[in-house]
């Protein structure tokens, strides 16, 4: 098993009086994806938003590169988020920006290229994407599919080292979802990227994990590979798959 | 019962502190923000463009009509006493000392605060801010200081053009409408106006400048985090409303300061 780029220590997060991770231990190794799955509500979302230092944690620590970023300064943690790159669950566009102008915004912030240079970056990217054609409309113009495919051209721009998905699929038809899966095969070959994808699509998904991980009520369970997830006799995870799958897997 | 009232006055208390303390953070990260570079002319026009320029007609129509009004009750009171021949300065100063500045401040409250704090409070929602964070850019020097230097720049021009319109009104409303003494009324203001009053004017259109904005994209910022406001569409609707109404007994009670202070 490669280093861990993230490891998270003894997580524990909890809302008002709600406790959402108990714990929780999990280590993501670098340069493989990561899949994390769970029915709703075990707290998926929460754990990528600690990883991007968006939320504190009650207690523990969330290592990147083995430093914890729950101690950080906003200089310091802005400086390790240029390293990540992220998909949001509803893609979280700047409504008032262009396509063409939400993908360009993190070379205008955070690079010194020319605009030309920018203009040649942001057109070839939008062409690998396939979106060359809506360049000029903004988010609420867009369909789901288009939406998901813009944030992730947007989040690729700065090439980072760690990706974080959450729920890149959910919402679209299968053929929309491979074409997603497609782009994410591509990109992640091109650029090596360490990958951490929150996700209901049992099983296709599994095709693209070298660690499964199962969210249950603030824990987790690990699984690798990920053929032994489908085989499993825990309970939780049976029915998750149960849930998720319908009778069809089962039968 | 008695146990059960102050353990809410505390909570309530504790609450209170927090929110200031975390508006204060706010501020000062947006004040920073508007010496950082890069200097976003483009972002900064379109803000002046939203928040300055389209109010021009609204101040010009409330101005208008204030000075109107002055110049007719302040014309009938004048001449119980025989001085109607100062109807110029008495429209002038109540412009120029208060009117003028609390009225454009409510009037951008109204018109401009709002949307800021709309706008905000919806992109905090729908995870756009996170998104900035995400990439790093930070959404005080992204977001929030082009409006702090636009509304900072707009407010006090719009209290100005509010402040000669409304004088021009009092002018047509009791010299041409009720047939006063035209060379009166212009000569009067040149009397009794002084320095003060327009730093007095001055100073308050830009304290109120900064009270709008701090207010609107403070309260839309936070919008997730305050207490009772609700999520969601209901959550911004009901935050915005909270940050006009903060907004304007602000500028009122800071009105009332400022006067005593530098009086
Ligand atoms: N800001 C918040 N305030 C209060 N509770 C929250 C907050 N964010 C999340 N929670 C709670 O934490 C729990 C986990 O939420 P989370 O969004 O991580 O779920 P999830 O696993 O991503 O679910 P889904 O698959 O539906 O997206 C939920 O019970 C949710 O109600
Ligand atoms: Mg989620």
């Amino acid at each position: 098993m490669t280093q861990p780029i993230i490891q998270l220590v003894n997580i524990v997060k909890s809302f008002d009086s709600q406790l959402v991770l108990d714990h929780l231990n999990l280590d993501f190794p670098a340069g493989k994806t990561t899949v994390i799955a769970g029915a709703s509500g075990q707290g998926k979302s929460v754990t990528l938003k600690l990883i991007l230092g968006l939320i504190k944690p009650d207690s523990g620590q969330i290592l990147v590169d083995g430093r914890d970023i729950t101690e950080m300064r906003r200089k310091e943690l802005n400086d390790i988020r240029a390293d990540f790159g992220v998909l949001f669950q509803g893609a979280a566009l700047l409504d008032s920006l262009t396509l063409f102008e939400n993908v360009a915004l993190p070379l205008q912030e955070r690079t010194n290229l020319n605009n030309k240079k920018i203009h040649e970056q942001v057109r070839s990217s939008l062409v690998q994407f396939g979106l060359e054609d809506h360049e000029d409309k903004y988010p609420a113009q867009l369909s789901g599919g288009m939406k998901k495919r813009a944030g992730l051209a947007r989040a690729l721009q700065l090439k980072p080292r760690i990706m974080l998905f959450d729920e890149p699929t959910t919402g679209l038809d299968p053929e929309k979802s491979m074409e997603i899966y497609r782009l994410f095969f591509d990109t992640q070959q091109k650029f090596g990227y360490t990958s951490i994808i929150v996700s209901h699509d049992i099983p296709r998904i599994f095709n693209l994990a070298d660690q499964v991980v199962v969210m249950n009520r603030g824990r987790v369970t690990t699984f690798m590979p990920p053929e032994e997830i489908q085989r499993s006799e825990i309970p939780e995870i049976k029915s998750l798959i149960r849930h998720t799958m319908g009778d069809i897997y089962m039968g | 019962m008695i146990v059960r009232f102050i353990e809410k006055l505390g909570r309530d208390s504790l609450y209170y502190m927090h929110d200031l303390g975390r508006m204060g953070i706010f501020l000062a990260h947006s004040v920073i923000g508007v010496f950082m570079r890069p200097f976003r002319f483009r972002a900064l026009l379109k803000q002046i463009r939203l928040i300055g320029a389209n109010s021009v007609s609204l101040i010009f129509f409330t101005g208008a009509f204030t000075g109107m009004v002055l110049g007719l009750q302040g014309y009938y009171t004048l001449l119980k006493f025989g001085s109607e021949g100062w109807l110029g300065s008495t429209v002038a100063l109540s412009l120029i000392r208060e009117l003028g500045p609390v009225l454009t401040a409510l009037m951008v409250t109204g018109r401009a605060g709002s949307a800021m704090c709309a706008e905000i409070g919806i992109m905090r929602n729908s995870e756009q801010i996170d998104a900035l964070e995400c990439m790093a850019v930070s959404p005080f020097r992204y977001l929030i200081s082009p409006k702090v230097v636009a509304t900072i720049i707009s407010v006090p021009i719009l209290t100005q053009i509010f402040n000669v319109v409304g004088i021009f009104g009092g002018y047509f409303a009791g010299i041409i409408l009720l047939n006063g003494n035209p060379g009166a009324y212009f000569s009067s203001i040149e009397q009794s106006l002084v320095n003060q009053d327009i730093t007095l004017g001055i100073t308050k259109s830009f304290v109120f400048a900064m009270l709008i904005v701090w207010i609107c994209t403070g309260r839309g910022y936070f919008v997730h985090q305050i207490r009772n406001a609700g999520f969601g569409a209901e959550g911004v609707s009901r935050v915005t409303t909270q940050a006009v109404v903060l907004s304007s007994i602000s500028i009122l009670v800071w009105d009332y300061l400022l006067t005593a202070m530098l009086l």
